[in-house]
């Protein structure tokens, strides 16, 4: 898929993807080995949309698994169609059951869920398992099957192998460790906050229209805040988030009065607000 | 370091060696990583430095705490350079007022390339000790003496400021700030510098084992420096969600249980009264009562501060959360934690300041502390509390007082003690922590990588 890292990189900049070093080196290995990436890291870093643009450049379907808790085999799989089946047994009374089963266990009433879609069809595809932590921990086990020899068998059907692997990538926010048989399957991938000069390209790609110099205070404010001890710290959706409100409130320079108006934009606790403000000295709010 | 039989031979070497000193520090590399991690190395070749480091991490790692003791082990077996650019001929002091001059316009463009390399001749000029330089090794600490980066500050932001810029700008407040992290990278760069000259005289199979730091959450509690405790503290956080989503599993477990056959048969009717979607019963239980008595006391107040603080983020997964502190008097210390989580670091200093957990004497006082939480608080426990214990039970030779254990264990659910000292050195010398632990259930928890486990698996849901 890709000729080197720096293809990567290239290519994934193309579709609006700006990559750290980390992120392109790990994206080119997992493609050359052709192993899952699980990549872990706070919320808004730009996991989920990493996925995205690997499935851009590659010229793949997305496919997307959503977790949350409680998602199962069924909505993770396949389901057979109840409804349909049983409104297809009503139908044909006279039938013998033996003819009826058959046919209710067709493809026809098949509700193929992301991880079996991933795998059948040769067009090429990105499977994105998103917010795997979210999920039981019964459902890793599952993933781990699927991940492994790239079948799933329905027991009705037979055994289905994907023809071609796709592309896999796992994010999680780390609310709670995945399995350690997971996570052995997968390549590793730790997206952190990006360094000053990375998030200043991204919030200038992002939102064209502001300007440099506004860029930056935006992109060193956001810095001070993380580095701060607060419940909730911004990521880089929070920073383009206030670099639009900055550009909606028509600033073009940071002053006491806008970044106390627009604080509620990046931070998200009102705890966190007063100890940044007390922080940055902007007098009592 | 082993002569190398061709380059191929030398990077089998060193990459064996990279995989046992992680070994050595605790990340499970197993064989599959290994062969993953030299298919690595054959994608991205050798040219450059930094694409292997993302490359081998990728590959034999697992999770991001790892990341701190990998980048340093790395920096041993895949050193920028070999030697220096002086190695160590530099006199010294001569040229010290040049190299600051040119880190502080380093720090002030912060040139990443150019700190790094300034590190490295800072620690060649600096650094060596011995009869001639650098004979007897390399220091860190030596080399940061010398060039005393932090006294830089003013004249880094003068600099910076007098170039103009944004500089009368809002975020000019930040710039201090700014400048102290950078000057804290180029420690970091000149402590590595230091590491990979030692391991080169050394063999850095032996430094890769001791010179290479812990990560904080396998730092013992009782030896952890300022810091380390300021690190874990941070951790505090993202520890306590991780801790509350297994709380959450395990409570889903308990609470998942039989069929509930009355609505299985009512959610039946779309489905022609064929059962296809069992209901399970769900239980409402109620949430358990924490109750935490903590030695806060010198010797164990790191350990202290940090599970007080970590059960007060807990806080939302019981009904009812109350914290004793004691040393040899004991006082009810639940109010100031609650309002001290907008500042984690002054805890322990306001615990001391605020509550009355001393006599006529300063140290501590198991047995009296005890009793008298038997005694005063009592009411506090009851038949859903579950008790903490925090300490390492060393009574200063005084009565430990048994009997007031007794009585809580008695009252209690569950009475845990947990003990930031090591099991081999219970009941040695004051230690009455053997007697406690025939009378209630005394684990060993020494790290916060040993805490957090416990907890898991403790904390009643
Ligand atoms: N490196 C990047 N390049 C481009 N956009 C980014 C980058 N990192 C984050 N973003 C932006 O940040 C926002 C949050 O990203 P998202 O993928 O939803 O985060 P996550 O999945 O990690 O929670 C998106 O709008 C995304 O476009
Ligand atoms: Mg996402």
């Amino acid at each position: 898929m890709f000729t080197s890292v720096d293809d990567v990189s290239t290519r994934l900049a193309e579709t609006g993807y700006l990559a750290s070093p980390a992120v392109a080196t790990t994206v080119f290995l997992a493609d050359r080995l052709g192993k899952p990436l699980l990549v872990e890291g706070p919320a808004g870093v730009g996991k989920t949309e990493l996925a995205k643009a690997v499935a851009e450049v590659a010229g793949a379907r997305l496919v997307r698994l959503q977790c949350y808790e409680g998602v199962d085999e069924s909505r993770a799989l396949y389901e057979w169609n109840h409804a349909k089946q049983l409104l297809r047994i009503s139908a044909g009374r006279d039938e013998s059951w033996d003819d009826t089963r058959t046919d209710i266990f067709s493809e026809e009433f098949l509700l193929p869920r992301p991880l079996l879609t991933a795998i059948r069809g040769d067009d090429p595809k990105v499977l994105l398992i998103d917010e795997t932590d979210k999920a039981d921990v019964e459902v890793e086990g599952l993933l781990l099957e699927v991940l492994s020899d790239f079948q799933v068998t329905v027991p009705e059907l037979g055994t289905v192998t994907a023809a071609r692997r796709p592309f896999v990538v796992l994010t999680s926010n780390a609310s709670r460790e995945l399995s350690e048989a997971l996570r052995r399957r997968c390549l590793f991938l730790h997206i952190g906050f990006p360094d000053e000069e990375l998030e200043r390209r991204i919030v200038r790609l992002k939102v064209p229209a502001l300007t440099e110099t506004l860029a930056e205070s935006v992109v060193r404010v956001v810095g001070a805040l993380r580095a701060m001890d607060l419940r909730k710290v911004p990521s880089v959706a929070e920073t383009i988030d206030w670099a639009r409100t900055l550009l909606a409130l028509g600033a073009d320079t940071l002053d006491e009065q806008v970044v106390r108006d627009s604080l509620g934009v990046i931070l998200k606790h009102q705890d966190d607000i007063q100890k940044a403000a007390a922080k940055l000295d902007l007098d009592a709010l | 370091m082993s002569a190398p039989a061709g380059p191929l031979a030398d990077l089998a070497d060193r990459l064996t060696g990279l995989v046992g000193a992680l070994r050595a520090h605790g990340v499970r590399v197993g064989t599959g990583e290994t062969v993953d991690a030299a298919r690595a190395v054959e994608a991205l070749g050798l040219a450059e430095r930094e694409p292997l480091r993302e490359g081998l991490a990728a590959t034999l790692l697992h999770g991001t705490g790892q990341r701190a003791v990998f980048d340093q082990v790395f920096d041993l077996y895949f050193p920028r350079g070999v030697g220096g650019p002086g190695d160590g001929s530099g006199d010294g002091s001569g040229d010290r007022d040049e190299l600051r001059e040119r880190l502080a316009d380093a720090l002030a463009d912060d040139d990443t390339a150019l700190l790094r390399q300034l590190a490295a001749q800072a620690v060649d000029g600096f650094g060596g000790y011995g009869s001639s330089p650098g004979s007897d090794g390399w220091s860190s600490y030596q080399t940061l003496d010398r060039l005393r980066p932090q006294t830089l500050l003013a004249r880094v932001r003068a600099d910076i400021r007098a170039r103009g810029g944004n500089g009368a700008g809002f975020a000019d407040r930040l710039l201090d700030d700014e400048i102290r992290r950078r000057i804290e990278a180029f420690r970091g760069m000149v402590a590595a510098e230091a590491r990979r000259r030692v391991a080169e005289r050394r063999g850095r199979d032996e430094i890769a084992r001791r010179a290479v730091a812990p990560s904080a959450d396998r730092v013992d509690f009782l030896f952890a420096g300022r810091d380390q405790l300021t690190e874990l503290r941070r951790a505090v956080q993202p520890l306590a969600r991780k801790l509350a989503t297994r709380l959450a599993a395990r409570r889903r477990r308990a609470a998942r249980g039989t069929i509930d056959l009355r609505r299985t048969l009512r959610g039946s009717l779309s489905t022609g009264g064929v059962p296809m979607r069992p209901v399970l019963r769900r239980r409402r239980p109620v949430r358990p009562e924490l109750v935490l008595l903590c030695d806060v006391s010198g010797s164990v107040s790191g350990f202290s501060d940090f599970t007080m603080l970590l059960v007060q983020a807990l806080h939302d997964q019981f009904s009812k959360v109350r914290v004793f502190a004691f040393v040899n008097r004991i006082d009810e210390v639940t109010g100031l934690l609650e309002h001290g989580r907008a500042d984690p670091e002054g805890l322990g200093a306001r615990i001391r300041a605020e509550a009355t957990l001393t006599g006529w004497h300063g140290s501590s006082d198991y047995g009296m502390a005890l009793g008298e939480f038997a005694e005063r608080y009592g009411a506090a426990v009851g038949p859903r509390t579950t008790v903490f214990v925090l300490g390492d039970a060393r009574t200063n030779n005084l009565d430990p007082n048994l009997a007031a254990v007794r009585r809580v264990a008695g009252q209690a659910r569950r009475v845990y003690w947990l003990n930031p000292e090591q099991r081999s050195l219970w009941g040695t010398g004051d230690s009455a922590a053997p007697d406690y632990a025939e009378l209630v259930e005394m684990h060993e928890c020494r790290t916060a990588r040993q805490l957090s486990g416990l907890i898991a698996r403790l904390l009643p849901v």
